[in-house]
């Protein structure tokens, strides 16, 4: 297997928008277990914990032991899992790479929780875990606010509280939700995002409790590792028909581990529906893809990627916009091509944004 | 090998086009001279509901269907767009598509279909009363029998079948076998379970055993919310949905080895568009060299069973944003630029004109094959005169 | 190219439209609220005949829930998949830039010359000369489509099995490659 660093490493360390620096755009940060909390929880939820059957969100999107959860030499001694210690992924991700910055975004299932108050408590733990343990420890860090977002309010409260630390750059949401993040029901959602300059994030998972795919719930975690692509899609669908960027015109979106391939031609279908059906959402006033150019983008591990450099080539040209793409290791998952493959079909201009243009743009990283 | 499509095998019409109202404005003269067609997606449409079925219904359930008529989960509809094309209503004012006598005149002969592959969208199969469904479903394959395809010989139909009830669906299937215009089985495009679910399995054997194509048709819900994300708000995410939903049934049936345990099942995706096919095929491939220990009863690379067993219809036309990517798309499709068959979807409101569907001019051969020899191999119609 | 008498006034009522053919081309006359407009009877997604689609009004939104009705802008939607085109403009509302339907010049004319300043129609056109492309005058009462100076590309009916103009239109304007657009990112 190439090594994205034989590909990607750059020999000096890179000025800040240098043609060949390296943004790593998602890199996870695994909480170890519910102790690892412990500090950021309040004496009832402590002792809760430690007393009742409940220990923390039972819940992921990344089977502990799939070969795609834990990349060879992500593996940590003594079960715990991969991307649960900063010196592992300062050592093989931060410096091996030679990045400038590495965004870290927690899949911690908060959205498991249907009770409120253990979702309040847990998110708010988790957050100042990543400020104290993650944030604060390297400064090529930035991170991912981690929300309640099946309670909007909430989530919201939680994006105020902690949303102006200069650490945090997005907000995650699971692209598997209970109703697409683009019905009203989730304006204040969107709201708190936007008032703190924030990122939607939005991460391959989530556990709503309601299926993964149109027809129910499939056998094998195979059809939800694939499938996961149409979820995206369906949240793509509902933020541009429902309005989300015309209600906030600054707001930026990043799709994370969605896949790449797939976005130009499910645009032609997102397209040839707004020309039919435009008069039931008037306030689309432009080609849903001229939106999604304007306020998505995407990391480009997984990619998706066919057999053919010409189809791959083919495929990224079809998404219309050499903004769009932003490079990431998707640390300690595993997937079947590198990152770099990307990076060797498209311009030597192209691959520049993706290193590190694109997620400056993006995160507004300085 | 560029073939020639055969005239329509016999035309009960002799209704003169100029008398018909053509509302595709300058397609006569491109269609009377072009070859004839195989269209995939033909829709015959109940009139009045399903009151166009109360004669083919016992007395049981037509007292049933009285009392408290149809009932199916509740919370699926949108506030939609536009009915059926206006201009298709037959002159007795009933609904669009619901004559075959006026889908002779107005669609079959102007546009020279050699064969229509018609496709009730019934209530059948989304009763929550599946006794009743198979009734509905029962008296609706009477229905096509007696009015579609008695009258009118180009046409073929679809089996419906109460799909969440498997042993009244093999049934039916059983019913109609014999029938060769029958010639596939129909699912709606959001089943209540994916479509490789062992649930369906009975339906997949019985399909097999007669030689019966699997068609998935867009759109439907049995209750369970018509995305992977919860329920969107508004039609036109609905009308965007068909594409994920069938991409999750193709992923389904792949990774639960219905092809390996019926290796001669086709199984032809309508009216859910097709470009999401390569990169679907691409990411099923990526995923299982991962995951294969998962689902160690495949017996090769998904996007090959993929290429093996799934068809698509060309409706609603794939129109990129720039032309040449449709040639892009067809070239990634390789092989399975053989599995593309055209479609109309005749006569509802986003249906593709036969003589304009297609955003670029395709090359003779692949024309030929997308209008007509795909079809002809797949329902065994016949490819030369 | 000729100029052709469509019809008599008052044989179309407002909110009505006729469809005619002029020099071998379908051609749909409107008349909405006193002023008359021509449109190529040719859609040109799919060449349906988006002369016999539905009258509707302009329709905006700035934010979700927003349902702008423009009581001052008439549309036409295709029965075929609804793609909207301006009456006055031929253009898609969608897609002002890339596509267009082929409009005509409308001109209605007087019966009499003394009839100009009394008539109905001698108003009309006072009131309209100066607020659309279609400059209303009024000869024998007629409604007169003027093909001269908008001449019909003989290829627009196409030849048979060709390509329309229409949809060449929709799909040769390539998009731009890279989008600066000034947009969120």
């Amino acid at each position: 297997m190439t090594s994205t660093a034989d590909t990607l490493r750059i020999a000096t360390r890179p000025h800040a928008g240098n043609a060949t620096e390296l943004i790593d755009g998602d890199v996870h940060n695994i909480v170890p277990d519910t102790q690892a909390l412990f500090p950021y929880l309040s004496e009832h939820w402590r002792e809760h914990i430690t007393n009742t059957l409940f220990k923390g969100a039972p819940e992921t999107s990344y089977p502990r032991w799939a070969p795609t959860t834990e990349r060879p030499g992500s593996e940590l001694p003594n079960w715990r899992p991969a991307g649960s210690d900063l010196s592992v992924i300062k050592r093989d991700v931060l410096d091996a790479d030679g990045l400038s910055f590495a965004v870290l975004c927690c899949t911690y299932a908060i959205d498991s929780l249907h009770n409120p108050d253990a979702a309040v408590a847990l998110a708010r733990a988790v957050n100042d875990w990543q400020i104290a343990e993650w944030l604060d420890k390297d400064e090529r860090l930035r991170a991912t606010v981690v929300v309640p977002t099946q309670l909007p309010a909430e989530a919201a409260r939680e994006i105020d509280r902690v949303g102006c630390h200069p650490g945090f750059v997005q907000v995650g949401l699971p692209v598997r939700s209970s109703v697409p993040y683009g019905s009203r029901l989730h304006a204040p959602l969107w709201e708190a995002i936007s008032r703190n300059s924030l990122v939607g994030a939005i991460h391959f998972g989530g556990a709503p409790g309601t299926p993964p795919t149109p027809s129910g719930w499939p056998s094998y975690y195979l059809e939800e590792h694939v499938g996961m692509a149409q979820v995206f899609q369906t949240q793509v669908v509902s933020l541009v028909t429902e309005g989300v960027f015309d209600l906030h015109p600054d707001l930026r979106v990043v799709l994370l581990e969605a896949g790449v391939t797939w976005m130009g031609p499910f645009l032609w279908r997102f397209d040839k529906e707004w020309r039919n059906l435009r008069r039931l959402v008037p306030w689309v006033k432009r080609a849903p893809s001229a939106y999604v150019r304007d306020h998505i983008r995407l990391t480009i591990q997984p990619v998706d990627a066919p057999p053919s450099d010409v189809h791959l080539r083919q495929a990224i040209e079809q998404i219309g916009s050499d903004e769009m793409l932003v490079y990431a290791s998707d640390y300690p998952h595993r997937h079947a091509s590198e990152p770099s493959r990307v990076l060797s079909v498209v311009t030597e201009s192209h691959a520049a944004r993706i290193r590190s243009a694109n997620a400056r743009a993006l995160w507004r990283l300085a | 090998m560029v073939a020639t499509r055969q005239s329509p095998p016999q035309t009960a019409s002799d209704a003169s086009p100029s008398t018909v109202p053509l509302t595709f404005g300058a397609s006569r003269s491109a269609a009377s001279t072009r070859p004839a067609l195989i269209d995939c997606d033909l829709h015959n449409e109940l009139h009045g509901d399903v009151l166009a079925l109360v004669p083919y219904l016992s007395d049981r359930w037509k007292r049933h269907l009285e009392t408290f008529g149809g009932r199916s989960p509740a919370g699926g509809f949108y506030p939609r767009f536009m009915d059926h094309r206006e201009d298709a209503r037959p002159p007795s004012g009933r609904r669009a598509g619901s004559e075959v006598a006026f889908t002779r005149s107005q669609y079959l002969d102007p546009f020279r279909v050699a064969y229509g592959i018609l496709i009730p969208l019934s209530p059948a199969a989304s009763q929550q009363n599946h006794e009743f469904g198979a009734a509905l479903a029962k008296a609706c394959n009477d229905w096509q029998v007696a009015e579609w395809l008695d009258p009118e010989p180009r046409l073929r139909a679809s089996i419906v079948v109460p799909i969440e009830a498997p042993d009244l669906a093999v049934a039916e299937i059983r019913r109609r076998a014999s029938d060769p215009r029958f010639v596939q089985v129909q699912f709606t495009g959001r089943p209540q379970e994916p479509m490789g679910r062992r649930k369906y399995w009975p339906i997949y054997e019985a399909c097999q055993e007669y030689g019966l194509k699997v068609i998935s048709h867009a759109f439907g819900s049995y209750g369970q919310p018509i995305t992977g994300a919860g329920w969107p708000s508004f039609y036109l995410e609905d009308h965007v949905g068909p594409a994920q939903a069938m991409q999750a049934n193709i992923i389904s049936l792949v990774a639960e080895g219905v092809f390996d345990r019926f290796p001669d099942l086709k199984v032809i995706s309508v009216e859910n568009g097709a470009g999401w096919l390569p990169s679907l095929m691409w990411r099923l491939d990526a995923s299982w060299s991962l995951l294969r220990e998962e689902v160690p009863h495949l017996q090769m690379a998904p996007s090959e069973y993929v290429r093996r067993h799934i068809w698509t219809t060309t409706q609603p036309m794939e129109e990129p944003h720039q032309p040449h990517q449709f040639d892009e798309f067809i070239e990634q499709l390789g092989s399975l630029a053989d599995h593309i068959l055209f479609a109309s979807d005749y006569p509802h409101w986003d249906a593709d004109q036969p003589d304009e569907a297609f955003p670029i001019r395709l090359a003779p051969e692949l024309e030929h094959k997308i209008y007509y020899g795909n079809a002809a191999a797949l329902y065994g119609l016949g490819e030369t005169q | 190219m000729a100029r052709h008498v469509v019809a008599q006034v008052g044989e179309i009522p407002p909110g009505g439209r006729k469809v005619v053919d002029l020099d071998g081309h379908s051609v749909g006359v409107f008349h909405v609220e006193g002023e008359y407009f021509a449109l190529l009877n040719w859609c040109p997604h799919q060449g349906a005949r988006l002369c016999e689609g539905r009258l509707w009004s302009g329709l905006e939104g700035d934010v979700p829930g927003d349902y702008r009705t423009r009581t001052d802008r008439t549309v036409i939607a295709c029965m075929y998949h609804g793609w909207e085109f301006d009456l006055r403009t031929g253009r898609s509302v969608c897609e002002p830039e890339r596509l267009r339907v082929r409009t005509y010049e409308v001109t209605v004319e007087p019966d009499h010359p003394s009839d100009q300043d009394g008539s109905t129609l001698g108003r009309l056109s006072r009131t309209n000369a100066t607020a659309h492309t279609f400059p209303v005058t009024v000869e024998h009462g007629n409604i007169v489509v003027d093909l001269r100076r908008t001449p019909i590309s003989a290829t627009v009916l196409g030849t048979p099995g060709a390509r329309s103009e229409g949809n060449i239109d929709i799909t040769l304007i390539p998009v731009e490659g890279s989008i600066h657009s000034g947009g969120a990112i």
